[in-house]
């Protein structure tokens, strides 16, 4: 039933124009970047070559380059997670899934895992084209594997915030601006903490990318990011069940 | 399971329903048996969509945690064994709850598949469905495309693709044309033939012509049951009131 769900979920996306939009500029965005990566690096490598231990390729184009989808994800996430819970309510297809064999965890995680599948495909051209770069020199393929999963941990804790933000409202757009505002906020508030011991560092999903990041298995952070998706998740079953409660 | 018979498919008992402080359903039972059609009849804002809702299992009914009230599909506990009752309804809601980027056959395998028809068994569903809802034509058309006459077709069709034993319609066929009407009526009389339905109007002419029996509903409650003829014969000593008036002086009654 969850995979039905998840299916369900993709083919809607893949028959609306605005995701191939969606697909194809921030591939573009992302290509752009990685060029403008590499050509920095190129320029800086003879000055690099002198270093004792100077830092290798893919932790100046890979890690800039995961950080930057990162950022992008960010603003991107909620665009999708909008029309989760909160679309269909307004078209009422939602009572379909209300009225069919299905619990209110199974809605939940249906819609999770469709989206994440979703945007794991969006993100997968950047290890694609960080390999191309294996054609030429050796690759950190340790470094590149943390930042995949960081990236995909992340990816997984905006879905379900998102979702969740979508579950409280009627208005695709009322949730979209909520989970961005949310999203930005919690970004906003951890870089704008100075002090290191600041609670706003601990609640920040970025903050906990930036060891995948450097290349660092926490699982500390990964521990966050699964707690952060459960609870979100959890609250959206929450919402759905009060959905039948209260109408 | 309770050992009710097997004829009687669609038990409710004590059914009420408050949104806020604002008293919308009180204490409606129903009953439907196999193929039976019943008609619910009322006035706008007299309760019938939120019946249908808590029939169908969208909404609650206040009072389900303490016994106060029961639905009961087939024999089956809505109210504790949602899985398994929901699997044996079709419920085609007030707007008809369609997925418009897909096209048809998409959208009513998925349907079929949601109410747990094996992937085997969905193939001949869909052939049969559309045949009978009139949809042959249509099966590659997006649904956004559709005017709205198929799109309520494609509406009817989501909800009896799975041979349902109670079939729920929420108006089905406001909206249409009159020769859509005439189809549509006449698909649900056939479709009363197997299984249980049950619709919400408030067409007069519409129970006419497809209900064997009616439940006059005002004000969130129940307030005349009886079959069609025994409507037509209300108060009748003079014999010579028509179904109309038969229904507005029912509702207009001092409760």
């Amino acid at each position: 039933m969850i995979r039905l769900l998840a299916l369900r979920e993709l083919r809607s996306l893949f028959s609306m124009p605005s995701t191939w939009f969606a697909l194809a500029a921030l591939q573009f965005i992302l290509a752009w970047f990685f060029l403008a990566m590499l050509e920095a690096f190129l320029a800086v490598q003879p000055q690099l070559a002198q270093l004792a231990n100077p830092p290798g390729v893919t932790s100046t184009v890979a890690a800039p380059l995961f950080n930057t989808a990162a950022l992008l994800l960010m603003m991107l996430t909620p665009m999708f997670t909008m029309r989760l819970i909160a679309e269909e309510r307004r078209n009422q297809t939602f009572s379909l899934l209300l009225s069919s064999p299905l619990a209110g965890w199974q809605i939940v995680l249906g819609k999770f895992f469709g989206l994440l599948g979703f945007l794991t495909l969006l993100v997968s051209g950047i290890p694609l084209m960080l390999y191309t770069l294996a054609l030429g020199t050796a690759l950190d393929h340790g470094l590149l594997l943390a930042n995949v999963i960081g990236l995909l941990l992340l990816t997984a804790s905006f879905v379900a915030l998102g979702l969740y933000v979508s579950a409280l409202t009627t208005q695709p757009a009322i949730a979209a601006v909520g989970t961005l505002a949310t999203l930005v906020g919690l970004w906003l508030a951890d870089i704008a903490a100075a002090s290191a011991e600041s609670p706003w560092h601990t609640l920040s999903p970025l903050h906990h990318f930036q060891s995948f990041n450097a290349g660092l298995l926490d699982s500390g952070d990964a521990a966050f990011f699964v707690l952060f998706s459960a609870t979100f998740l959890l609250l959206a079953v929450r919402r759905i069940h009060n959905n039948r409660l209260y109408g | 399971m309770s050992a009710a018979t097997p004829d009687i498919t669609l038990t409710a008992r004590n059914l009420s329903r408050h949104f806020g402080g604002r008293q919308v359903i009180h204490g409606i039972s129903l009953e439907l048996g196999r193929g039976e059609v019943l008609g619910l009849l009322g006035h706008n804002g007299a309760g019938k969509s939120t019946t249908l809702q808590m029939l169908t299992g969208c909404l609650l009914p206040n009072g389900a945690e303490n016994n106060e009230c029961s639905i009961e599909i087939c024999g089956i506990d809505l109210l504790r064994h949602p899985a398994q009752a929901k699997a044996r309804i079709g419920y085609l809601p007030e707007m008809p709850p369609l997925y418009r980027e897909l096209n048809v056959d998409d959208y009513l395998i998925f349907a079929a598949r949601l109410r747990g028809m094996k992937p085997a068994a969905v193939t001949e569903a869909l052939a049969q469905t559309k045949q009978r809802c009139g949809l042959e034509s249509v099966g590659k058309k997006i649904i956004g495309t559709l005017s709205k006459g198929y799109q309520q077709r494609v509406g009817i069709a989501q909800a009896i693709i799975h041979q349902p034993a109670v079939i729920v319609l929420d108006e089905p066929t406001v909206g249409l044309d009159p020769a859509q009407i005439r189809e549509i009526r006449a698909l649900i009389r056939e479709l009363g033939d197997a299984h249980s339905v049950i619709l919400s109007t408030h067409l007069l002419g519409e129970v006419e012509s497809m209900c064997d029996r009616v439940e006059i509903m005002r004000e969130g409650k129940l307030i005349y049951g009886g079959t069609i003829a025994a409507m037509a014969g209300h108060g009748g000593e003079n014999g010579n009131f028509s179904l109309e008036d038969n229904y507005i002086r029912i509702t207009e009654m001092e409760l």
